[in-house]
């Protein structure tokens, strides 16, 4: 295939100014897996013991490792899972229902995706005390999934827009309830944007950090980011910035491994739709 | 099923878009809404199948009130424009969608299917998906699963626009077809009015949200109720001359030309606003009521040839003709009017 440009001028630009990022990158990994003289930057030998944390408690009856993914997972999974079962079925009614206040919806749906959530943490940590849920693991993912949904609701009412009308009015005449018509008919057509929600939002849930660290702050329920800076600011491990380069590549991998497998599905938010 | 409408009127907000519409659709009928855009044809139709609620009046198949029945209990089958068939599913599957809402047992739902398919010669097609389908095949798609549980009336809308010359030429007749074959009563939905002629029994031709005229297509072609019927139907269209009336003629406007009167209209009184129209048929050489006139126009159709002829005064009349003149652009020509075809409309546009 001929093109009218040729490529290897654009791929350098983007190679350079990639580079930073990818060294960061390459000594996460090589760091964590080598030993090195304190000075130099060529490591000298292999090693697994940066990954003691993995098969070793690392100390003082904290929970260990798995644990802390398990909390982790449960934050992620039940964020994601109500995130995703509540956006599906608010993009619907905002998209297709007429209802009292549907453009105030509308409206405050954007205000609150733009609004910078840092502000609203007092009084988040107010309400969850006197819940009583302050320092659980039930209380962070209430915020987190209230937080995200918004986000999640604008993105399906934008692929709801885009099922033709007369869809639902060809399943209605025949003779489905509206119920019915949604389930069987309409839902299938946005499932791409649904994927896409279920994915986005456990991503942002595994990487969560600032509501598990103000409103979760004990060791009983911890998570994979909460964890990590414990790690850093813990005096015990004498700040060993390898054992933490290791838990730092643990705790990114899923999402590594995550964004690989299901990249095509993630472009569908940016994408807006269903393709033709 | 016989369908009669009383006194409908439908709003959307502030516009009123149908005001106190009356029409009896008779059993085994097939009837075309044919209108311009914007008519409320539509919305006729969408208020007999009952996605659309009716602000007043009254709806009845057979002798049963429907007018506040969901659409889901009204038993009617709708072919949408653009199909609206469901993507993710194959064909026999969109087919047998409304059998399964029902509940039926498989066997039953599969001999079903396969019936209708026949009947519209889609069998072969059953497991694709509809993206995989042209738009004859998706139009054939829709009017079996339209049709698969055999409702009372079948309601098409634009079935044939999204359709390319040719297929819509096959399917108009195929459609018409499937109609007698299965008896059942239906309404199209429609702005062409060559399909309306074409394919039903009584057309109801509607204007701004009112039926101007329901018969039969060849007494609304021949005997249109006002000028809005008779400069819609015919293709192509009819041609208006306006005059004032005096002493059985009809002097033409800004001009010294007068013409005789059909014998109906003949005795108008002196001074009487008239609009006389002339369809292109009966515009020709060979008729004896003459005018004179420029060609401005010329179109080849093939079999025939299209002329505009613009009278001194400006108006234009359109002939039609077999080929073999050889009369060009800007000849001088002078041909007759066939008087007794003459349609008369008053100033208001009535029919005299």
């Amino acid at each position: 295939m001929k093109h009218n440009f040729r490529n290897w001028p654009v791929l350098l630009v983007l190679f350079i100014f990639s580079l930073p990022l990818l060294i960061m990158l390459t000594f996460l990994v090589v760091d964590t897996f080598t030993t090195k003289v304190p000075g130099t930057l060529v490591p000298n030998a292999f090693t697994l013991h940066h990954f003691r944390f993995l098969w070793t408690d690392l100390d003082d009856g904290r929970w260990g490792i798995y644990g802390v993914t398990l909390n982790t997972f449960i934050f992620a999974a039940s964020t994601a899972a109500v995130v995703t079962a509540i956006s599906v079925m608010a993009g619907y009614a905002l998209s297709r229902l007429s209802f009292p206040a549907r453009g105030f919806f509308l409206g405050s749906l954007i205000v609150l995706h733009a609004f910078p959530t840092v502000t609203l943490i007092i009084a988040i940590f107010l309400i969850l005390q006197i819940l009583g849920l302050y320092n659980t693991l039930i209380g962070v993912i209430i915020v987190k999934t209230a937080l995200e949904l918004p986000f999640g609701i604008w993105v399906m009412k934008g692929f709801y827009d885009t099922v033709p009308w007369e869809i639902e009015m060809a399943g209605v005449q025949d003779g489905a309830s509206r119920f019915t018509v949604w389930w069987k008919l309409i839902l299938p057509q946005v499932q791409p944007g649904l994927m896409a929600i279920l994915i986005f939002s456990f991503l942002s849930g595994w990487s969560e950090f600032v509501l598990p660290m103000v409103l979760n702050p004990g060791t009983d329920a911890q998570v994979l980011s909460t964890y990590l800076a414990t790690l850093l600011l813990d005096t015990n491990t004498n700040s060993d910035f390898n054992l933490i380069s290791a838990v730092g590549l643990f705790y990114a991998l899923p999402v590594v491994i995550i964004y690989l497998i299901f990249q095509n599905k993630l472009m569908n938010i940016y994408g807006g739709g269903t393709k033709g | 099923m016989r369908i009669s409408i009383t006194n409908f009127t439908k709003t959307f907000g502030d516009t009123t878009v149908i005001k106190d519409m009356s029409l009896e659709i008779e059993s085994g009928e097939m009837l075309a809404l044919l209108g311009p855009s914007g008519c409320g044809k539509s919305t006729t139709l969408f208020s007999i199948c009952g996605i659309h609620r009716m602000n007043a009046g009254r709806l009845r198949f057979g002798d049963k009130d429907v007018t506040k029945r969901p659409p889901q209990e009204r038993n009617v089958g709708v072919v949408f424009q653009n199909y609206a068939l469901y993507p993710h599913m194959d064909v026999h599957a969109n087919i047998a969608f409304p059998l399964k809402v029902r509940k039926e047992p498989r066997a039953e739902i599969d001999r079903k299917v396969l019936e209708i398919a026949a009947l519209v010669h889609i069998e072969e097609l059953l497991q694709r998906k509809p993206s995989q389908l042209s738009g004859g095949q998706q139009q054939r798609v829709a009017l079996a699963r339209a049709l698969v549980r055999k409702p009372d009336i079948l309601l098409l809308d634009e079935p044939l626009a999204n359709l390319d010359a040719k297929l819509r030429l096959e399917m108009r007749s195929e459609i018409r077809r499937i109609q007698q074959q299965t008896g059942i009563t239906a309404v199209l939905v429609t702005h062409d009015q060559v399909e309306a002629m074409s394919m039903c029994d009584r057309i109801a031709l509607m204007n701004k949200g009112d039926i101007v005229q329901v018969c039969k297509p060849k007494e609304m072609y021949d005997n249109p109720a006002s000028d809005f019927v008779a400069g819609f139907l015919g293709n192509p269209p009819i041609a208006f001359l306006d005059g004032i009336a005096n002493d059985g003629e009809i002097r033409l406007a800004n001009s010294e030309v007068a013409l005789r009167l059909p014998s109906n209209v003949i005795d108008l009184s002196n001074g009487t606003q008239l609009r006389l129209g002339i369809r292109p048929e009966f515009f020709q050489p060979e008729n004896d009521m003459k005018v004179t006139g420029k060609v401005s126009f010329v179109e080849t159709q093939g079999r025939e040839d299209l002329f505009d002829v613009t009278l001194t005064n400006g108006a234009v009349l359109r002939s039609i003709q077999s080929r073999g003149g050889d009369i060009k652009l800007g000849d001088e020509v002078t041909w007759g009017i066939s008087r007794e075809h003459i349609l008369a409309f008053g100033p208001g546009g009535e029919r005299l």
